[in-house]
């Protein structure tokens, strides 16, 4: 449970890990966005080869992206097997059948696609978390977020607290190892098949750790009061956000994809070439 | 004017519906600039409720406390105190505020609203002078609870306090982490002249400090130099112990060999060799003694 990739940061030199967190986040959420409206194995693939180019330029191994996929593979086999065997197309001949399962060509294609899509799903928000720290996220947020400030939105506030449960995260982590140990050596059973059981199981751990984290939680206060904490009033930043022309150029790339990608789909001038490639 | 000034200062904690627990009663002592004090007492003898009052955590019942002439009553002048005294905690799992150290650092001189720049440069002295300036892009995973407490006494030092409380700051460490932080710490009030006030139950590391205030049951029974040591019911009176080599001069003074109060390993070592020199009527040159005469005794 400790080898958990998402929120790790690594630490590198590239102009992926120095660019703006506001920008990568705009992208993201523009990448996330384009995921949606990729159509055909074109446009799957130019939008791949550009995670491919910015994975290799961020300097993290490849291996520590590819390993983010891990976690969602259970749930991208069992999807795109049952797309595969449910999908169903009018006036078309299956290729096999057995039973109340058609395989059509249409569902392969439709299948692979749900796991591309969930894969590149996966794979830019665990590059934005290994190429930026928590607090430069944070920032990040805050900035973007506060126009909403003057509609008294507690941003600063907001963004402390996703900081903080982001730093806690392994400590939890540790301590709900501990704690299960413990009750274990008190003859706590964890074991048991049988699920209802399982959680029942689960409430000798779960309250000891409530417990201990609003005990942290008050210690924490304590420091963080102790080292002149007064909210966002009168609070600067060491490493204040600065956009580099590099930062625009990228979101200018990044909206040309998406610019395709959508070309690609609605093929708004009915170009020939686009309908040809259109599978 | 002493920096830090409590007079007859009371405080009880409520510990149910209508009951309370007095933690301290009529305490008052004063600490002067650069000074290095350790404050010992067992469990519940009050010493951590004293160093949440100094800086404005808590207020006071009766009397009062002041920091370079701000009372911590006035709300007001809490943040100007906060930035004169710092205080670490206990556990340093708990006083990170950000995965990364150099950001946890920062945390302090941000909230008091310097420039990036300087900030910068107060994290970088800070880091250096904890002797952590290498993981400052670590994440405190991977860090030793030494090396932990080190980032948190950083994180404190950024502020550049005139004061440090360390409220039990060696408590969870082990004996390689307490050395570290105490260094860093012996480090810090000799050439930054930073008064420090000590909370402890090592004796061991009480006895490096200039001055010792015992604290029983919320009062203050002795306050003294180190020669509260060579009067060792005052320590067991108040339920502590003795440093170790205090405690094996006492049991030679018993069987006739006195050796006065050594409080460290090395001082007891020195005293006794000179002492059995003595007894077998050699020529005393202590230095030479120590080192050379080594292989003889």
């Amino acid at each position: 449970m400790r080898d958990m990739t998402f929120g790790q940061y690594y630490p590198a030199k590239s102009i992926v890990h120095r660019a703006d967190p506001r920008f990568k986040l705009v992208i993201l959420l523009l990448y996330i966005v384009m995921t949606m409206f990729c159509a055909s194995f074109v446009s799957f693939g130019l939008l791949t080869l550009f995670v491919i180019i910015t994975v290799i330029i961020s300097r993290v191994p490849p291996l520590k992206v590819l390993k983010s996929l891990r976690l969602v593979l259970v749930i991208v086999l069992i999807t795109t097997v049952l797309m595969m065997l449910f999908y169903t197309e009018e006036g078309e001949a299956p290729l096999a059948e057995w039973g109340v399962f058609h395989i059509y060509l249409g569902g392969i294609y439709a299948s692979v696609k749900l796991a591309w899509r969930l894969m590149l799903l996966v794979t830019m928000p665990t590059l934005l978390t290994l190429t930026s720290t928590p607090t430069e996220l944070c920032d990040g947020l805050e900035s973007l977020m506060s126009p909403l400030k003057k509609l008294r939105f507690p941003v600063h506030e907001l963004a402390l607290i996703m900081s903080i449960a982001l730093r806690l995260i392994p400590t939890l982590v540790e301590e709900t190892d501990k704690i299960t140990s413990a009750q274990k050596a008190r003859g706590a059973e964890f074991e048991s098949r049988n699920p209802f059981k399982k959680i029942k199981a689960m409430i000798p751990v779960l309250i000891p750790l409530f417990v201990s984290s609003f005990r942290r939680a008050d210690e924490l206060a304590d420091a963080m009061d102790s080292r002149c904490y007064r909210g966002a009033k009168g609070r600067t930043r060491m490493k204040s956000l600065k956009f580099h022309f590099g930062d625009v150029i990228a979101l200018l790339l990044w909206c040309a994809i998406f610019v395709a990608i959508l070309f690609l789909k609605y093929n708004w001038f009915n170009w020939a070439f686009i309908a040809a490639v259109g599978l | 004017m002493p920096f830090l000034d409590i007079k007859s200062v009371d405080y009880a904690y409520s510990s149910g519906d209508d009951e309370y627990i007095q933690a301290l009663q009529s305490v008052s002592l004063s600490i002067e600039r650069g000074e290095f004090v350790a404050l010992v007492g067992c469990n519940g003898s009050g010493k951590s409720t004293l160093a949440r009052l100094c800086n404005g955590l808590i207020l006071p019942d009766r009397g009062f406390i002041t920091v370079d002439g701000m009372s911590t009553s006035d709300k007001k002048s809490l943040y100007e105190i906060r930035k004169r005294i710092g205080v670490v905690f206990q556990n340093p799992d708990n006083q990170m505020v950000t995965s990364i150290v150099e950001d946890d650092v920062a945390f302090g001189p941000e909230n008091l609203g310097l420039a990036p720049a300087e900030i910068r440069e107060r994290v970088d002295w800070a880091l250096n002078c904890v002797g952590m300036s290498e993981y400052a892009k670590s994440g405190p995973l991977r860090l030793s609870g030494g090396q932990k407490q080190r980032v948190a006494i950083a994180g404190v030092l950024a502020l550049k306090p005139q004061m440090m409380i360390l409220d039990e700051a060696t408590g969870m460490l082990d004996p390689d982490g307490r050395a570290e932080v105490m260094n860093v710490v012996e480090k810090l009030n000799r050439e930054e002249n930073m008064a420090v006030l000590m909370i402890t139950h090592f004796m061991e590391e009480a006895a490096r400090a200039d001055r010792i205030i015992i604290l029983d049951r919320g009062h203050i029974v002795a306050d003294g130099g180190r020669e509260l040591f060579s009067t060792p019911e005052i320590f067991t009176d108040a339920g502590l112990d003795l440093p170790i080599s205090v405690r094996l001069a006492q049991k030679l003074r018993a069987r006739g060999l006195d050796l006065g109060a050594p409080l460290d390993i090395d001082s007891f070592v020195s005293s006794a060799l000179s002492a059995l020199d003595v007894d077998r009527g050699e020529a005393v040159s202590d230095g030479e003694k120590n080192h050379n005469g080594g292989g003889e005794v």
